[in-house]
This record gives C-alpha cells, sequence and structure tokens, in this order.
C-alpha cells in the first residue's frame, strides 16, 4: 500500500513540476464547451436542453487527449520498465497511475463542470446530479483509458489509434452520466442511471488495472 | 488442441475440411434462400418485408458469434500462446465486421417501411454499432506495429474487454423498453415464431456459419503462406549476406 502512494506522489510531482498537462486539459474543455454556443446559435432554450450532453461529451474528449501521456512518458525514458520489475503487483502500480491521472486530468475537469453548466444555462436542478455523474464517471474514463493507452505504446500514429479503441468503451459511461442529468433536470428519479455508473465503476476499479498490467507487460517484452 | 499448433497439421486438416466446409455453404444457403424468398409465407403485417428477416437475423448472430469465436481464440493466444489461435482470430475479425456491417445495413433497409426511420438510438442497434466499432479497433491494432507479434497480443487483449459488450447486445432488448423487438428464437419456453419462417431463418444461419468457416480456412491458409514466404524471403537475404 506504501508503494501505491509513493507512485501516486511521484507522478503528482512529476505532473506538478515538468507539466502544464492538467491546465492544458482543463483549457481545453472549456474552449470546447465555449465553442458550442457559437455552433448552435446562443439561444439559451436550446443550450439548456443540450447541456448535459455537450459537458459530458467535452469532459470524455478531454479526458482522452492527456491519456497518452499516462505511460508513455515513462515508456520513454525506461522507468516503465523499472517499475515492471519491482516487487509490487504491477496491478497495484497501475492503480496509482491512475489514481494520479485522475488527480490531475478528472479532478479539475469536475472543479470546471458547475461553472461551464452555468455558462450553459443548465437547470439549476441538474447541477448536483452532473457533479455525482462527473465525480463517478471520471474515474471509469481514467481506468478504461489505461488499458487503450497501455495497448498502442510503440505503436504508429498512437494517439489516434487509441480514441478508435477507446471512444466505444466509453459510450455506456456516457449514456448513463447523461441519462442521470437529464433525469434529474426533468424532475424523475435518476438512481438508476447513478447506480449503473456506479456498478461501472466498481466493476472497472479492478478489472481495468489488471487489464492494463497484462498489455504493460507485453509491450516491456 | 496443441496437436494443431504444427501448421502442417492444421494445414492437412484444413484442406481436408475446406471442399466440405464450401459444398455445405453453398447447399445451406441455396436451400435457405428458395425457403426465404419462395416458400416461406408474407408475414400477414409486414407482408413480404418480413423476408429481410433471413438476412438481418443471421447476419446479426454472426456478428456476434464471429466476436465470441475472436475473444476465444484470443484468450488461447494469450494463455497458451497458440500461434494458430492467434492466427484465427485476426482471420475472423474482417469476416465478423463484415457480417455485422451486412445486419447495421439490412436493419436501416428494413427500419424504414417498418418503424419509418433508417436508425434509431435503440440500445440494441446502438450496442450492436458499438460492436462493428470495436472490430475495426481490432484490425486497426492488430495492423498497427513495426513488430507483428507486438501488435498480434495488443489486439488479443483488446477482443477480450470488448467481450464485455456481447452480453449487453444479447439483453439490451430486455433491460430496456426499445423500438427493436425483444428475442424469439433464443428465449426460454421455445421459440415463438412459426415453422414455416424458423425453418429459412436456421438454414440461412448455419449456411452462414459454414461460409465463415471456408472463408476462415482461406484466410488462414493465405496467411500461413504469408509467412512462409516471408521466411523464405528473410533466408535468401542472409544467405546473399553470407555470400559477399
Amino acid at each position: 500500500m506504501s508503494r501505491f502512494f509513493e507512485v501516486v506522489r511521484r507522478d503528482l510531482r512529476l505532473a506538478l513540476r515538468q507539466g502544464s498537462d492538467s491546465i492544458m486539459v482543463v483549457t481545453f474543455f472549456v474552449l470546447t464547451v465555449v465553442l458550442f454556443p457559437f455552433g448552435l446559435g446562443p439561444e439559451m432554450g436550446l443550450l439548456e436542453r443540450v447541456s448535459a450532453g455537450v459537458l459530458w461529451v467535452t469532459a470524455l474528449l478531454a479526458s482522452m487527449l492527456s491519456l497518452d501521456r499516462l505511460f508513455q512518458a515513462d515508456y520513454e525514458d525506461g522507468s516503465l520498465e523499472l517499475l515492471v520489475m519491482t516487487p509490487t503487483p504491477l496491478a497495484v502500480i497501475v492503480s496509482a497511475k491512475v489514481a494520479a491521472h485522475w488527480l490531475t486530468t478528472g479532478l479539475p475537469l469536475l472543479a470546471a463542470a458547475p461553472v461551464l453548466a452555468v455558462l450553459l444555462n443548465m437547470h439549476a436542478d441538474g447541477f448536483v446530479t452532473l457533479m455525482i455523474t462527473m465525480a463517478i464517471g471520471t474515474p471509469i474514463l481514467s481506468l478504461i483509458g489505461a488499458i487503450g493507452a497501455a495497448l498502442v505504446l510503440g505503436a504508429r500514429r498512437g494517439g489516434v489509434l487509441l480514441s478508435l479503441l477507446i471512444l466505444p468503451l466509453y459510450v455506456p459511461v456516457l449514456i448513463f452520466g447523461v441519462g442521470a442529468v437529464d433525469a434529474a433536470v426533468q424532475g424523475t428519479p435518476s438512481e438508476a442511471n447513478l447506480l449503473i455508473l456506479a456498478a461501472i465503476l466498481a466493476a472497472a476499479l479492478p478489472l481495468a488495472p489488471w487489464v492494463t498490467a497484462a498489455a504493460l507487460k507485453q509491450a516491456l517484452e | 488442441m496443441h496437436r494443431f499448433a504444427n501448421p502442417a497439421r492444421f494445414l492437412r486438416m484444413a484442406n481436408a475440411v475446406l471442399p466440405y466446409a464450401a459444398a455445405a455453404a453453398a447447399a445451406l444457403l441455396a436451400a435457405g434462400l428458395w425457403f426465404a424468398l419462395i416458400a416461406s409465407p408474407p408475414d400477414y403485417q409486414q407482408k413480404d418485408s418480413v423476408r429481410i428477416m433471413y438476412i438481418h437475423v443471421p447476419s446479426a448472430w454472426m456478428g456476434m458469434v464471429c466476436y465470441a469465436a475472436m475473444a476465444l481464440f484470443s484468450a488461447m493466444a494469450l494463455v497458451w500462446k497458440h500461434p494458430l489461435a492467434d492466427l484465427l482470430a485476426r482471420a475472423t475479425a474482417p469476416v465478423g465486421a463484415a457480417f455485422t456491417f451486412i445486419c447495421l445495413v439490412t436493419g436501416a433497409l428494413w427500419g424504414k417501411p417498418m418503424w419509418g426511420t433508417w436508425w434509431a438510438w435503440d440500445a440494441r442497434l446502438t450496442s450492436m454499432l458499438i460492436l462493428f466499432f470495436l472490430y475495426l479497433g481490432h484490425m486497426a491494432l492488430a495492423n498497427a506495429f513495426d513488430d507483428p507479434a507486438r501488435g498480434h497480443k495488443a489486439a488479443a487483449i483488446l477482443a477480450l474487454v470488448g467481450a464485455v459488450n456481447l452480453p449487453v447486445i444479447k439483453f439490451s432488448v430486455d433491460w430496456w423498453n426499445t423500438l427493436h423487438q425483444p428475442a424469439s428464437v433464443a428465449k426460454m419456453g421455445g421459440p415463438s415464431i412459426d415453422p414455416s419462417m424458423l425453418v429459412p431463418l436456421l438454414l440461412m444461419a448455419a449456411g452462414f456459419k459454414a461460409y465463415w468457416l471456408m472463408v476462415l480456412i482461406l484466410r488462414a491458409r493465405a496467411e500461413i503462406a504469408a509467412a512462409k514466404v516471408h521466411t523464405i524471403r528473410m533466408a535468401q537475404v542472409h544467405a546473399a549476406g553470407q555470400g559477399e
């Protein structure tokens, strides 16, 4: 367990010292959301209707943009091989790296979401549910994304390939995330969608690091 | 199973099976089409457009069966490092993608007269579309590396991850109230479809399976031949280097 926190601390320190990664992710999120009123027209009723979907789709793309940094830097400078060779199970290290990734990208998205929801004129009833779905959903995005990031290590055109692999797997998160917010806005119970989202997280939490570890091992063979 | 890890032995068996698979595919598809287009009655409600079902439903089954087979072959390739399982998984992917595509297209053609729309964002349709994207991702990943073996392993892991979509497709019509009709063949209490329509449906499904077996053998044979050519070329280059 101490190894887990060591890796989290290491990744956070790296992200804070060298990177503007998390700032760029949030900037991308904000800019893309702001594009929608220009594209759709500033009509408030329309923006209110699409706000949940726009926020979720852009959050999903923003979190995907930062994925190629998850293992790529460590893969290139060789530290990934050392991490694999430590006696700690690789799945634990992967979970730590995913946790650090979520802290540097998912959490800033979560913080920016309510501000953008105001800009998109989201109904006040949707705010709490939006925050809950993003809090449950963004870790799932990081967990599933880690599988893709590990699979494309060393591939040609890894970034484009990553989106082809990961976006289909992101669809359930999007469906239930948006479904919960829309239900809350319309005043119907959103528990069912939230529970399914939580179930996906509960399944991804142990399984995704395990698959990612298998993918990393074969990438380093 | 490990008996067939030897390509020569596999090829001997595959070559023996191939004519039977081809004959079965031709016979079953001919019989199935005759029943489907001529000998079966039109639906009391949908009239003749119900005949789209005899292509649509078997290709949907094929899309899922091919993915299940691909995931199984991939698991065998990862667990036992079985070289031919890996090859068969990659040979199945384009076939499955093609059948999924046929299913989506015939579904759209059927949906227009019956539902009044080419496409609906219904759970069954959406999960089938995701299956199609999973096939595309699998094929792209398998060919994305300079070292082919690396791509094959990565694709095998992806195939196993994508298998979570299969139960979602199967049960999507039960879990969500959707436009797509619920299961009428593989369900508790037996099929709720008249034998006059079930017979051509099953004939077509069996014909598609035989066709898949035939294509699988042809593709596997081509891959093994390509590997042989590659080895011979490398040997020639090596020999030329030694001679200098």
